[in-house]
């Protein structure tokens, strides 16, 4: 009944890449809400991936579930071929180290400065650091997202696209392998978020790192994405790149094109 | 099914508040110990009250005084005044005063400040950043709480006595030291130190509300404003249980 499981789309270069992420038959309900329903997914290194979905599909619930926030039902999901839902309290926090989470709401801690945004995850992740290596740190990724002279600003009063940004910056600061994100573009004006996006872009390149980054942004999934993956009715709908998927005439599917 | 009973509501969130409670006692004592987090909740926790505990104690002081005074007249008995009131504002109108002061400052500013820290996803975003956000929030704002209001009912009763004493001098001339001697002699072990323990409960009572709400906000700016507001409510009556039921021990000990 699926139009759509034949569409095989992991071409062979990047096949014989290391499988960074791999989600199979992962299940996730809240009461009588079933939000996942055997969801498969696989991220090879150096990749985007979107993952395409309408509100309430459960974007951020997959990605929770990736980061070890929720406890997935039933199903695997393996990071760097650890099982995370299996991890002990330190390995996840090892593994937290090496996957970038950028919030939908940024979730920037709004009683203290951009710099000591930056510099929380240096300090908690039990990782010793001399406080010239931690200033070194935050300046250049404050560097990277362009945003040097707010060190020393609140979070308030920034505007939206300089807290994404901000965001952004902290999620970077660990330089992850593995980045996550939450709708990068929501709640942006279009010309914020394409900066955004071309921002993520260019840190892909830079740092090499795979990516995992939920929308339901076309420019964003357009623009963003090497392989979109679209979740409708808690599964692995469809697959493919932005192209083929837009050649399809599913209905499901048509509508997130037009 | 949409049409819960307010008891069973209630006995819910009973079984909740308490499931979080006990959450606080296993890991308060565990490492890692969030210390210079808890001095800096100490410190704003302590510092926000201070001035509304003063005026507040201060102007009950001074009232209590000035309307017991007609009575004692008409029994002539007007040299117990300081006594009297130096009884009500220790054991009872000072600790209650300033906890509920403080239910109302810090109750809903931590139940906001938790209210939109949740729903902004910045607990979320502790936890992925290897803190656990109940220790670091949590553990250390009960435990702030706790420590500082009797501290604050300290502040309150001598600042309430000071309002006591300018209440005396209104109508009448009773010499500093006499006023203090007067109050001493008829305090005594009994007084003090049930009041004293009581505001212990108070602050916990206060601070574990706060944090209760505040961690458990619905989404949405209007979960957070009830949040704040709901924690007041639930801590303010709190505290006249606890108060009542501390009453009753300090009886039964024969302490009164
Ligand atoms: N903690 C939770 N408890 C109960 N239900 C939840 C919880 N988190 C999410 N849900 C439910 O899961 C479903 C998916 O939510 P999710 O936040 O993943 O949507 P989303 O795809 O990210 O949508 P949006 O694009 O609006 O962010 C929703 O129906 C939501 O009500
Ligand atoms: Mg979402």
């Amino acid at each position: 009944m699926l139009a759509t499981a034949s569409i095989v789309t992991e071409k062979k270069i990047i096949t014989e890449k290391e499988k960074v992420i791999a989600i199979s038959h992962l299940y996730k309900s809240f009461g009588d809400n079933k939000v996942l329903v055997d969801f498969n997914l696989s991220l090879y290194a150096g990749e985007n991936v979107v993952v395409l979905g309408k509100s309430g599909s459960g974007k951020s619930v997959l990605i929770k579930c990736i980061i070890g926030l929720l406890e997935p039902d039933n199903g695997t999901i393996e990071v760097f071929g650890k099982n995370i839902p299996d991890l002990g309290h330190d390995a996840l926090d090892e593994m937290r180290v090496k996957v970038g989470f950028l919030f939908q709401s940024n979730a920037l801690y709004d009683s203290m400065t951009v710099r000591e945004n930056l510099e929380f995850p240096l300090r908690r992740h039990t990782i010793k650091m001399a406080q010239k290596e931690t200033d070194r740190l935050v300046k250049d990724a404050l560097d990277d997202v362009g945003l040097a002279h707010t060190i020393d600003m609140m979070p308030a009063e920034l505007s939206g696209g300089m807290r994404k940004r901000i965001a952004l910056a902290r999620t970077l600061i660990l330089k992850p392998a593995i980045i996550l994100y939450d709708e990068p573009t929501t709640g942006l004006d279009p010309i914020t978020g394409k900066e955004i996006i071309d921002l993520m872009i260019e840190i892909q390149k830079k740092y090499n790192s795979a990516s995992l980054i939920i929308s339901h942004d076309m420019n964003c999934v357009r623009m963003a994405s090497d392989r979109v993956i679209m979740l409708i009715d808690g599964k692995c709908y469809a697959g493919g790149t932005y192209d083929e998927l837009k050649k399809l005439t599913d209905p499901k599917i048509k509508e997130f094109f037009e | 099914m949409v049409q819960t009973r307010p008891w069973r509501q209630f006995l819910d969130e009973a079984g909740d508040i308490s499931r979080f409670t006990g959450r606080f006692f296993s890991q308060w004592f565990r490492p890692r110990y969030e210390v210079a987090e808890f001095f800096r909740q100490c410190f704003i926790i302590g510092y926000k009250s201070l001035p509304l505990v003063g005026l507040t104690g201060f102007i009950m002081g001074l009232v209590l005084t000035m309307q017991l005074r007609p009575s004692l007249v008409s029994y002539g008995v007007e040299s117990q005044l300081p006594a009297m009131v130096g009884i009500a504002i220790v054991r009872e109108i000072g600790p209650v005063i300033a906890a509920l002061i403080f239910a109302g400052k810090i109750g809903s500013s931590i139940g906001a400040e938790l209210g939109s820290m949740k729903v902004t996803e910045q607990i979320d975003a502790m936890e992925v950043s290897g803190t656990n956000p109940f220790k670091y929030l949590v553990v250390t704002r009960v435990l702030a709480s706790t420590l500082m209001l009797p501290i604050l009912v300290i502040l309150a009763d001598a600042v309430s006595l000071y309002g006591a004493y300018l209440g005396v001098n209104i109508r009448g001339v009773t010499s500093f030291d006499l006023f203090w001697q007067q109050i001493f002699d008829n305090l005594s072990f009994g007084d003090v130190v049930p009041a004293f323990v009581k505001s212990y409960f108070f602050g916990f009572a206060v601070g574990i509300v706060g944090c209760y709400k505040g961690y458990n906000s619905r989404k949405g700016t209007e979960g957070v404003g009830r949040s704040a507001n709901s924690a007041v409510v639930l801590s303010s009556i709190l505290i006249f249980m606890i108060d009542l039921i501390a009453v009753q021990i300090t009886d039964l000990l024969h302490l009164n």
